[in-house]
């Protein structure tokens, strides 16, 4: 009983956490939250990606916030660090603007999930607000050394072990990823006068594309470049651009350049210059 | 503040990632809505050790960060192969275990 008392009025004495910390956890809070809903409603996977970095970087600011200065530290090296870019890079590999399809293949799926979802959720904080965590002992004195000395303490003893099999699961998945993103070369690798000739004897464009339309006020790569009769060549732009539709025609980049014919600009530089000039 | 408030953002995020996982089909985008899960998980860990007293919330939150990292390497090389044999990162189209 007596233990029990004493225990409570030590809950009590360091219930209360600091004024700056409320102030960081209620504006932090609901912006992590909103990133969270951000990287779940958004449609494009690249920017599923940097909302999921900003949950990261606030909840590592609460790790600190906490007395968690080593777990804080870790989670902005690994997580938004080498996770995220890992998640980026396979990003750019399957391709950025691969968007979801809103098609739904199970018919009623989508309504299900939210129902599920809020459902858990409520669930989840009515448990959270039945346990009545009311007070807190803090980790003054399990940091009194430092907090990466505490950890560390606990770490190689008495959980050396799952430090142990941690190493195991490590070289584990190295040598996973290596496996799966391994691709066997099926056919022997050409050589690089198989390639030359397979280039000449096709009879196609042997020397490079020509670049597109550099002109004095406008070079943007969708501006055709101008054959020497002044007709647009095709092999200057892109094909992307060709095929949305986003090439300046000939006549708009007529319109911008204007250049006057040789003839007439001599003609405009003699009357400038008065009736003298012409022998 | 009452450090419970921890707990039900951690609750919070863990729902939006649950609700990730069940509303998106980008593969990608439903491991990321894992490691919202993973994340958040964490944040009650490290809530927990310093409402306890003691460090081994957080020697757990290390671990299941470096199982996250593992995780993460593994899952995405599988995504990738998946894409590279059926040109898609659509969790819908990879249903030929099915068969």
């Amino acid at each position: 009983m007596t233990a029990t008392v004493h225990a409570v009025t030590t809950l009590a004495a360091e219930s209360k956490t600091s004024t700056g910390e409320a102030v960081a956890f209620w504006i932090l809070g609901p912006l992590a939250v909103l990133a969270a809903l951000g990287m779940v409603f958004v449609r494009r996977a690249v920017h599923s990606a940097l909302f999921l970095a900003w949950v990261m970087l606030t909840l590592a600011i609460f790790y600190i916030i906490q007395d968690a200065l080593f777990l804080g530290v870790v989670q902005i090296i690994v997580y938004t660090g080498a996770i995220m870019m890992l998640f980026l890079f396979v990003l750019m590999i399957v391709g950025v603007d691969s968007s979801d399809s809103l098609i739904e293949t199970i018919r009623g799926q989508r309504f299900a999930a939210v129902v599920v979802g809020l459902g858990f959720g409520i669930l989840l904080i009515a448990v959270i607000g039945n346990a009545s965590v009311s007070g807190m002992s803090g980790l003054a004195t399990a940091n009194q050394n430092g907090n990466v000395q505490g950890l560390a303490a606990l770490m190689f003893t008495k959980d050396v072990w799952a430090f142990e099999l941690t190493s195991a699961l490590l070289i584990t998945a190295a040598v996973g990823g290596m496996v799966l993103a391994h691709r066997e070369r099926m056919e022997r690798k050409r050589t690089q006068r198989e390639l030359a000739e397979e280039r000449l004897k096709g009879g196609g464009l042997v020397t490079p594309l020509p670049p597109s339309g550099v002109y004095a006020r406008h070079n943007a790569v969708d501006t055709p470049a101008l054959l020497p009769d002044g007709t647009p060549a095709e092999l200057s732009l892109s094909r992307v651009l060709q095929a949305r539709g986003d090439v300046r025609t000939v006549a708009a980049a007529k319109g911008i350049i204007e250049v006057p014919a040789i003839e007439d600009s001599r003609e405009a530089t003699e009357s400038q210059l008065g009736k003298g000039a012409t022998p | 503040m009452n450090p419970a408030n921890y707990l039900y953002l951690s609750a919070l995020l863990f729902t939006i990632g649950a609700a990730g996982v069940l509303l998106r089909r980008n593969a990608i985008v439903v491991f990321m809505s894992i490691e919202l899960m993973l994340n958040a998980v964490n944040l009650s860990f490290v809530a927990f050790a310093r409402i306890n007293g003691n460090l081994d919330g957080q020697v757990t939150a290390f671990f299941v960060m470096v199982v996250a990292a593992a995780e993460v390497v593994v899952g995405l090389s599988i995504i990738v192969m998946i894409f590279r044999t059926r040109r898609s990162a659509s969790v819908d189209d990879a249903s030929l275990l099915k068969y």
